[in-house]
């Protein structure tokens, strides 16, 4: 019995929601919901210019906050913690600011096949701009990245774009020994680790892995959809031009000139999503009362269970890698004869929610060599029975498009 | 609209068995679009006679929506004339199908239609 469901209250609300789609967003905890409420309710004020009380108040809760994300990843500091929009967005102020300053004419940059559209478009098009070299490192037969074949791609790379976990075929890529590796034939390199659907679903520790850039979204780890992180390097931030300019990054302003306020301040413009930093923070107090081991274990059994019972589907086909221990909880599959969609319509009106398509992956579709793909995805609030559900789906999609079942 | 109505047998019949399926071997003009959002895509091949739709072929792989749709329009559209079918519209086509579909789905359901206006009328809607 899952003992954290009733903490959701969409569950309450809506008894037969089979939710499996945590990879696109996730629920929220009904904690997280109350100090998004709380705050608009006792001290709303803006940050970091009032002096009366309620804005002291937000003040503190929003850097609070800033301390919270950089003791979940094990930050040095939390002026290496940027508060942005979501993993787009931090992964696009890299590629604007430090990248777009760094990389020069004939430069090559090194992403990979597995990416997701953020974190391969932005150095597609920075690499077209600039006239440098995109290079593409390949993936192996059973969903993992083929990184000693590629050593001659990240041999003269300036820098490194790649994903901690796919969110197609569920991969957890080695980063640790990835970056060792890496860093060891070529110190000069630059790496950005892309950790959306690994932040939220297991411990990651940003010095261990010894990336200079690593990036995530709150809205996949229980918080709103306005809030993401950017952890970077002080060392880097220091060097790093302004991404948006305005208000909130100055020190000083004249007519003439403008000097710019330190790491992390320079990289936040404007007003922030004040609500949704506070729901990060809280989410993160939620997913630490449950220990992100238990997290992850939960997980890992339940993909264990619906990757056992999938396997039992006549015609069915799984992506990514057979093995439990190198994968998260994202399954992704296709079912011969009926497409994708069609599938996660059919699932969609039984209250089941799986998503269909390309999951923001084109390039790793066309690699597979299929046009779109259905996906099931965990998180902590699914059980076993949700997998019954969705096999139980599966058999109706078969015997409406005319298969044995 | 409900899974028994979305995918009735009718519907199903032109997905496991599309009418005019396969590239015709005398064509005048031909299109070919992608649904970026689900991987549908469809080429339609048109043989005119002066104004008349002589003969019409289309090839494409997707869903069962957008695989209907383009059996069922390719079937309409047989024999009519360019004319005829400039004032077919959207609604039109989601009529022939006979079904109400959500806005997403939509677009598998209006991508054959889209492809035959390009084929007819040369115009590159988005797609």
């Amino acid at each position: 019995m899952n003992t954290w469901k009733k903490d959701f209250p969409i569950f309450q609300k809506n008894p037969k929601l089979v939710y499996l789609d945590s990879a696109a967003t996730s629920q929220k905890p009904k904690v997280v919901l109350n100090a998004m409420q709380y705050y608009y309710e006792n001290y709303n004020a803006n940050v970091r210019r009032g002096l009366y009380p309620i804005a002291e108040k937000a003040t503190t809760a929003v850097e609070d906050v800033r301390k919270k994300v950089a003791k979940f990843i094990n930050a040095k500091d939390p002026s290496e913690i940027i508060f942005v929009r979501n993993t787009t967005e931090a992964i696009n102020l890299v590629a604007y600011t430090f990248a777009s300053h760094n990389i020069k004419r004939g430069d090559s940059i090194v992403t990979t096949i597995m990416e997701h559209h953020s974190n391969f478009v932005p150095w597609q098009q920075l690499a077209k701009m600039k006239k440098s070299k995109l290079k593409v490192l390949d993936i192996t037969a059973d969903g993992f990245l083929n990184i000693n074949d590629s050593r001659f791609k990240i041999q003269d790379s300036r820098f490194l774009a790649i994903t901690h976990v796919s969110n197609v075929l569920g991969t957890i890529n080695p980063i640790k020994e990835i970056i060792k590796q890496v860093r060891a034939v070529n110190p000069q390199i630059t790496v950005l680790l892309d950790a959306a659907q690994s932040v939220p679903h297991m411990k990651v520790d940003v010095q261990d892995l010894d990336c200079d850039f690593l990036v995530f979204s709150g809205h996949k780890m229980m918080a709103g959809t306005g809030i993401g992180v950017l952890y970077g390097k002080k060392e880097l931030l220091k060097q790093m031009r302004p991404f948006l300019y305005g208000g909130e990054m100055i020190r000083e302003v004249s007519i003439e000139s403008t000097t710019f306020a330190d790491p992390p301040y320079k990289f936040e413009a404007g007003t922030p999503d004040i609500a949704g930093i506070i729901s990060l923070g809280a989410a993160i107090d939620y997913l630490g009362s449950v220990g992100m081991n238990t997290v992850q274990k939960h997980e890992r059994q339940l993909m264990a269970y619906g990757l056992s019972r999938m396997e039992e589907i006549d015609g069915i086909t799984i992506y990514g890698p057979k093995d439990v221990e190198h994968r998260s909880g994202v399954i992704s599959f296709n079912l011969d004869g009926v497409h994708a969609h069609d599938v996660a319509q059919v699932l969609g009106d039984m209250g089941i929610c799986i998503r269909s398509g390309h999951h923001c992956a084109m390039p790793l579709h066309k690699r597979l060599g299929i046009p779109a793909s259905a996906r099931v995805s965990f998180y902590l609030y699914n059980e076993e029975s949700d997998v019954d559900r969705f096999v139980e789906g599966i058999k109706k999609v078969k015997k409406i498009f005319g298969s044995k079942v | 609209m409900d899974t028994q109505t979305l995918y009735r047998e009718e519907l199903l019949e032109h997905y496991r068995n599309p009418q005019n399926f396969g590239k015709i071997s005398n064509f005048s003009v031909s299109a070919k679009q992608k649904n970026p959002f689900c991987g549908d895509d469809v080429e339609i091949f048109v043989q005119l006679e002066k104004d008349r739709i002589k003969n019409i072929g289309f090839e494409g792989r997707g869903c069962a929506i957008s695989m209907a749709g383009a059996s069922i329009i390719t079937e309409f559209a047989k024999g009519k004339t360019k004319k005829e079918l400039t004032k077919f519209s959207e609604k039109d086509m989601l009529n022939l199908l006979g079904i109400a579909v959500s806005q997403t789905r939509k677009k598998c359901a209006l991508l054959a239609l889209s492809v035959l206006k390009d084929c007819l009328y040369g115009i590159k809607s988005k797609s």
